[in-house]
């Protein structure tokens, strides 16, 4: 078997990455888009990290910010998500729409 | 073509340790996106990170994989289940799970891994094996020395993105400010 390199680690982030855009774009549960948003950051992440093998220690770093970012993001889209549910007794996505025309 | 590794470091295993953590972590990813239960998704979520973590480790990036543990394993995903308790899903699990427009995003999302296909094979030159020296005995030093040097002003900024993030959460999630 071929050793492995930095394209293995690439092929994985992407397979992730490619999870999570079909979590956002199918799921109706806002809680599991969120997640699926976290699996996109955490591939994002992945790539950072395997680069940083190649390049010298920006790529942790970077990963580091995109964690802080991730947590930052998890707690002001789950604050809009309980405010939400207050207002509507629902977690689907299809039903807000109170800026809709 | 062999990393160049520290002696008495030698790796052992990286075949088979690399194929087990990727496959368990993209199999719960399959799991967080298909489970009709929310929290089992975010159980899932919690062992695809675990064995992120354990793909960090592999990078020769300890620092990174203990915050990936601490702070997401340990921090976000508490926050994910204590919200996924607060709010009633059980109306939402006797509901049609995915949206009307599901077959559109799983072609848009296909397109998207058929792109990344052809950039990897057009450019698997662009890639080359070859390792940086691998500090890893003192790579958490190094991360601290390059955030609070050359990364100084990144830091601040994201030390204020997380107290707009605290402000914004309150403002949202109270009932009356």
């Amino acid at each position: 078997m071929a050793p492995i390199g930095t394209l293995h680690y690439l092929v994985t982030a992407a397979a992730l990455f490619i999870l999570g855009v079909i979590g956002v774009l199918t799921r109706r549960n806002v809680v599991i888009i969120l997640m699926s948003i976290e699996l996109i950051l955490n591939a994002v992440n992945l790539n950072l990290v395997a680069f940083s093998r190649l390049w010298g220690l920006h790529g942790q770093v970077f990963a580091i910010f995109v964690i802080t970012d991730a947590a930052a993001e998890a707690a002001v889209g789950l604050g809009i998500l309980i405010a939400f549910f207050r207002n509507k007794e629902t977690v689907n996505v299809d039903e807000v729409d109170l800026l809709k025309w | 073509m062999q990393p160049i590794v520290q002696p008495g470091m030698q790796p052992v295993a990286t075949t088979f340790f690399f194929y087990f953590l990727s496959g368990l972590t993209l199999l719960s990813g399959v799991f967080v996106v298909t489970r009709k239960n929310p929290v089992h998704s975010a159980l899932a979520l919690i062992l695809g990170l675990l064995a992120q973590a354990g793909l960090y480790l592999m990078l020769y990036a300890p620092f990174v994989a203990g915050v990936q543990i601490i702070l997401y394993a340990g921090g976000i995903m508490v926050l994910f289940l204590f919200v996924i308790m607060l709010v009633n899903i059980e109306r939402s699990q006797k509901e049609e799970q995915f949206n009307k427009q599901w077959l559109v995003g799983f072609l848009a999302a296909v397109a998207l891994g058929a792109l990344f296909v052809l950039v990897y094979v057009k450019g698997k030159t662009l890639f080359p094996y070859r390792i940086a020296q691998p500090i890893e005995n003192s790579n958490t030093q190094q991360i601290g020395v390059m955030l609070y040097g050359q990364y100084m002003f990144a830091f601040e900024i994201a030390s204020l993105l997380l107290l707009v993030a605290i402000i914004g959460a309150v403002v949202m999630a109270k009932k009356r400010i």
